[in-house]
């Protein structure tokens, strides 16, 4: 296994320059997440129009996986639905976990795709998936997330 | 047979011998011959540990204390013989000052609850550091819950050492037990146990002591020391995982109650009242692990043939040059930098989580530890959400320290 499969540049690139790495003005839904292992913490704001994502946002600090995986999080669901957002979600878990990434559609993934390559390093999936079960739980209202 | 020059004085340690003695470390990892540097996690095991286990499993194995057949006793004087061994290697006046334990942290749970608990009011107050291993925090957190006592923490320096000056205004006539680690699995700081000790008795205030981090790396004299008990685990000192001793002096231990109730710590039974065994036995509830005692005893031999002054000399000699080529990377910072330290060297890279520097150093074959360490107020004093840490062994070499920075050097081209 290459390094560069794990940490690709587009990887790279999200890491040293984070999107939409700020917070968003209330209304706004937030939640915590936090990977005690590790240490990473993330704060993922987003706001609802509707049911449409009007603006995504996170905060925090992690890996270069953890932070490059929320900040293309963030860049994918940008005006997306409720739906799509929890169907992505879905998408990113087969992804990153399933026998076969095949099912996660890597086409309709697009650029977080690039994130394929963390299931070969089974202590850094926590990393990618973070923000991920923390855009859920502040997309539905639920707790703060911690990985253990 | 070649003849050294005369000029040449024999190293005190043959790194290439030892290393011959452990299987573990003769193998690939991800494509590049294994430098494990993660030995204040867990050591590994010389072979001399692994047959022992084995050879008393496919010899001698049957429950100890119990019956009269061979092999019952052949597992009896194996168990009873580690225990000996163990008390010589720690100097401790006698076996029944040597308490088997999981480890570490049920050694100190077992003094919170058997010790501390029956005795603490509210407003008495147990002092450690802020450097201390969760194992020596949380005990006294439950302790402090259930008895109204307060948790007292001594603050450290930026160079991760204990103040001492703070230390001697908190030892005060509240304080009930002081409880340091004498090495920090963090920081590699060794701490002024000594210093602690004589300040806690001048107060008559028991003191134990942490060695999980110490008994690897130096010769521990629990009766120069003074301390009342000692705390140590066998895998960090290349004996098995799942064994570990409490040392406490005989006249404090006789005065504890039990802590766990079973088979062996009783002598007789009745539903009228129970009569609870001598020490040691009296905290050894259960069938005990019985293999696990055999590696330790082992384990003890090992080192007392290698010398643990020798092996503090050779770690002397790997920390400083590790110090000295990690210290030369761009952008690293050592996390702990005390003027008596083990060989142990955590550290953090400028702009790069050490999830990812773990990563990209596996990849090298190069096994570090990166995280919290189970120390986050180490963590939170020094600001960082992490570090990465080469903990060091007398079979590591100076060419491993080379690997390591070599491969941080991958890392920062990975990320620069």
């Amino acid at each position: 296994m290459d390094l560069k499969d794990l940490y690709r540049d587009v990887i790279v690139d999200h890491n040293r320059s984070p999107r939409n790495f700020r917070s968003v003005e209330p209304p706004r839904r937030e939640a915590d997440g936090h990977n005690p292992l590790c240490g990473d913490k993330l704060r993922v704001y987003l706001r609802l129009d509707g049911d449409t994502i009007s603006d995504i946002a996170f905060e925090g600090s992690g890996c270069a996986i953890s932070v490059a995986s929320a900040s293309l999080m963030t860049e994918a669901l940008m005006g997306k639905t409720e739906d799509e957002a929890i169907e992505l979600f879905d998408r990113m878990h087969a992804l990153l976990t399933e026998d076969s990434p095949d099912q996660a559609d890597p086409v309709a993934l697009g650029k977080l795709a690039a994130l394929s390559g963390v299931r070969e390093y089974p202590t850094r999936v926590k990393c990618a998936s973070l923000c991920w079960h923390t855009m859920k739980s502040a997309l539905t209202g639920g707790d703060a997330v911690t990985t253990e | 047979m070649n003849a050294l020059p005369e000029t040449i004085a024999p190293a005190a340690i043959d790194v290439a011998a030892l290393r011959s003695d452990f299987p573990v470390l003769h193998q690939e990892v991800n494509g590049h011959p294994l430098a494990y540097l993660d030995n204040a996690a867990s050591s590994q095991r010389p072979r001399q540990v692994i047959d022992a286990v084995a050879e008393y499993y496919r010899r001698d194995h049957a429950n100890v204390h119990r019956g009269v057949h061979t092999l019952s006793q052949r597992a009896t004087e194996a168990y009873e013989g580690a225990r000996s061994r163990v008390r010589r290697f720690v100097n401790a006046a006698s076996d029944r000052e040597i308490i088997w334990t999981r480890g570490t942290t049920e050694a100190i749970n077992l003094v919170a609850q058997a010790w501390a608990r029956p005795r603490l009011k509210p407003g008495d107050e147990i002092l450690i550091t802020w450097m201390e291993h969760h194992a020596n925090i949380v005990p006294w957190q439950m302790v402090c819950e259930q008895t109204g006592a307060r948790l007292v923490v001594v603050p450290i320096d930026e160079r991760g050492q204990v103040r001492m000056e703070e230390f001697e205004r908190l030892l005060s006539h509240r304080t009930r037990l002081v409880s340091v680690g004498h090495v920090s699995n963090a920081l590699g700081t060794i701490n002024p146990v000594r210093e602690m000790i004589a300040q806690a008795k001048a107060r008559q205030v028991p003191v134990l002591l942490d060695g999980a981090q110490a008994m690897p790396h130096m010769a521990v004299d629990v009766r120069e020391l003074g301390c009342d008990f000692y705390a140590f685990s066998g895998h960090k000192m290349f004996a098995p995982t799942g064994i570990g001793v409490l040392y406490g002096r005989e006249s404090v231990l006789e005065e504890m109650p039990p802590w766990q109730g079973g088979g062996d710590m009783i002598l007789a039974v009745r539903f009228d009242g129970t009569v609870y065994n001598e020490l040691p036995l009296k905290f050894e509830a259960g069938t005990p692990n019985i293999a696990g005692a055999v590696g330790m005893g082992a384990a003890v031999d090992y080192l007392e043939a290698i010398g643990m002054d020798a092996i503090a000399q050779r770690e002397a000699q790997l920390l400083e040059y590790a110090t000295k080529v990690l210290s030369a990377v761009p952008g690293l910072r050592i996390i702990g930098t005390a003027e008596d330290k083990a060989a142990v060297v955590s550290f953090v890279l400028e702009g790069i989580h050490p999830h990812d520097s773990g990563t990209i150093v596996d990849h090298a074959g190069v096994a570090i530890r990166t995280g919290h360490h189970c120390a986050m107020p180490v963590m939170e004093f020094f600001d960082v959400p992490a570090t990465a840490r080469a903990s060091f062994a007398f079979y590591n070499t100076e060419e491993e320290a080379d690997r390591l920075v070599a491969a941080l050097a991958t890392t920062r081209e990975m990320f620069g």
